[in-house]
């Protein structure tokens, strides 16, 4: 049953219900697929025992003819989900066994449409990190590496974990989060298809906070309908986070293949940044060829404010950073070190618990919120926030959706960039505008680099028109033909 | 603008991070570093500019004063450090 780990999301689907093989199969083959890839480290938790007895309900109402639309579909799921009885890191240290008492949304609204869970997925510490490298449970290695080379490979943050499950075939999908790139740029780093809806189209609740204002889910999976069909289940209102919108889920996988002709397709010509390697630049020209043949029309926009966003989110980040990540006190659950007055087990506890990228934000975050700095720091990042933002929306008078790359490399080496933060931050510079401005945007795998690592394209969208992303995005790979898999090392 | 070692120590006793007095200077060097390449946000005009402070321009859902959950202390407790009954235990905070 080893091909059972090959099918897409929709081919299980299709295949579970024409009987011609049981939910029971389908995850008892992820399951050994898992455990043969322990090198990888993408998942930090195995949950096997419950994901068979999962299975075997999910044969039993389809046996009944009750199947729900992910009925007996086996799913990784981001160690950033709360999960009842299952222990959340958020790859951290300072959560240490923390179980939950409660699930969070997204994960819920999962399981009430019949998905199974294999386990939890690594990732950087609290999300804040581009290579997986801040874990506290060490970094995830990307399955793909360069043509002849066995150097391990970062496979992008902060979902490397999902990213590295998806491509390996550990999972038909999984979920990630996404403040600044965290889902698209570790989808482009795998050949994986991964989308950040509009903010607040998924509930936060339950989703270890980051950086309220920009953390938003969503999907990571092999094919664009399978991210489509995903997002229809993890979507939806919840008054338990008022930042989620109540409007109607529509069904995404509707979109999928639905005629982009005649939509107007914008390239930002501040997304041609410098030092961009040349195979990213012909990757970009590819894209817009293929939309142009597909029937859009190709304009050339401007988003004038695109070099600030970076430097706004590294002050509108750490200090929602730092205000979350001040419920870490050692005191209700998670890691407490002991100490002699209450301050050290405090400061303790926080010194021990959190990794040096965390401590880094925390402190950033709370120098630039700090008396005196506020005005000069804070509120002048949220004012540029708003610059960028309009950029945006003048741009979406014209145009219906942006063609850009998703980030500004290839897969790099685990080590190259650890020891600079700021070239470490520079990986999220196409992808950190969307978060600020809450847009919906979607990376697709579009071809090789010469080393044979995979390239993303990404597509932004208006404010809840993810609709068109998905159109456009099928089309987009329908037009690269992307069938590149990474052999086999582990 | 340029953070010094006292800075940094000052931020970290905010922040409630215990800094050992090693990692104080390369820590000052590496924040410095950051805020320099933040420091570009200057050249923006942002004259008369709302601040943006959500993604989203919806007003914020109310709903009534009302408890919905709570009477649950095993729940609440237990994932708690050190606890003793339906309580937390936590450091002596007063002498």
């Amino acid at each position: 049953m080893a091909a059972a780990t090959t099918l897409t999301l929709k081919g299980a689907i299709d295949g579970l219900r024409a009987k011609a093989l049981s939910a029971e199969e389908l995850t008892a083959a992820h399951i050994a697929a898992v455990e043969q890839a322990r090198p990888l480290n993408a998942y930090v938790l195995e949950t096997p025992e419950a994901a068979i007895a999962g299975a075997r309900a999910a044969d039993a109402r389809i046996a009944r003819g009750e199947a729900r639309p992910l009925e007996g579909i086996p799913l990784g799921i981001k160690d950033l989900f709360c999960t009842e009885g299952v222990r959340t890191t958020a790859g951290s240290r300072i959560l240490g066994s923390f179980k939950p008492t409660y699930e969070s949304t997204v994960t819920a609204n999962l399981w009430r449409d019949g998905a199974v869970m294999l386990g939890k997925l690594n990732m950087d510490e609290f999300a804040m990190g581009s290579s997986n490298e801040s874990s506290a449970h060490g970094p995830v290695v990307n399955p793909w590496r360069s043509r002849g080379s066995n150097q391990p490979l970062t496979p992008g943050g902060s979902s490397g974990g999902s990213a590295a499950a998806v491509a390996a075939e550990l999972c038909l999908g999984a979920t990630a989060t996404d403040t600044g790139g965290s889902i698209r740029q570790p989808a482009a780093f795998t050949g994986t298809v991964g989308i950040k809806p509009t903010y607040g189209r998924c509930s936060r609740w339950g989703i270890v906070a980051f950086a309220s204002s920009l953390d938003q889910a969503g999907p990571i999976a092999r094919t664009v309908e399978d991210a489509a069909i995903l997002l229809t289940s993890m979507a939806g209102h919840d008054p338990k986070d008022s930042t989620s919108l109540d409007v109607e889920t529509p069904d995404f996988a509707s979109f999928v293949g639905k005629s982009i002709k005649g939509l107007k397709i914008g390239v930002p010509k501040e997304y041609r940044v410098e030092g961009m390697p040349a195979e990213i630049e012909a990757l970009w020209a590819d894209g817009v060829r293929w939309l142009k043949e597909a029937g859009c029309e190709i304009r050339e926009v401007s988003l004038p404010h695109t070099r600030f966003a970076l430097p706004a989110y590294y002050i509108i980040a750490p200090a929602e950073a730092s205000s979350n990540l001040a419920r870490y006190d050692g005191m209700r659950f998670g890691l407490r070190v002991d100490g002699e007055a209450l301050n050290d087990v405090y400061e303790g506890t926080r010194a021990k618990g959190f990794g040096a990228e965390v401590q880094r934000r925390v402190l950033i975050g709370t120098y630039v919120l700090s008396h005196g700095y506020y005005d000069a720091y804070y509120l002048k990042a949220q004012r540029v926030r708003r610059r960028i933002a309009d950029d945006f929306s003048a741009a979406f008078d014209e145009v219906d959706a942006l063609l850009t790359p998703t980030a500004p490399s290839a897969a790099f080496g685990l080590g190259d960039r650890a020891s600079d933060p700021v070239a470490m931050y520079l990986n999220d510079i196409f992808t950190v505008t969307v978060n600020l401005a809450g847009l919906p945007g979607m990376s697709v795998p579009a071809g090789l680099d010469a080393q044979g690592l995979p390239l993303g394209l990404q597509l932004i969208g208006r404010p809840l028109d993810e609709g068109t992303l998905f159109s456009l995005g099928y089309a987009l790979e329908q037009a690269a033909g992307f069938a590149a898999k990474p052999e086999r090392w582990w | 603008m340029a953070i010094d070692a006292a800075t940094v120590k000052k931020v970290a006793s905010l922040a409630k991070l215990r800094m050992e007095q090693d990692r104080l200077g390369p820590l000052a060097e590496e924040l410095s570093g950051i805020l320099a390449w933040i420091e570009q946000l200057k050249e923006v005009d942002t004259e008369g500019v709302e601040p943006m402070t959500s993604a989203v321009a919806a007003a914020l859902p109310r709903r009534a004063d009302v408890v919905t959950d709570g009477g649950d202390p095993e729940r609440v407790l237990s994932n708690a450090p050190k606890r003793d009954k339906s309580f937390f235990v936590v450091p002596k905070v007063v002498e």
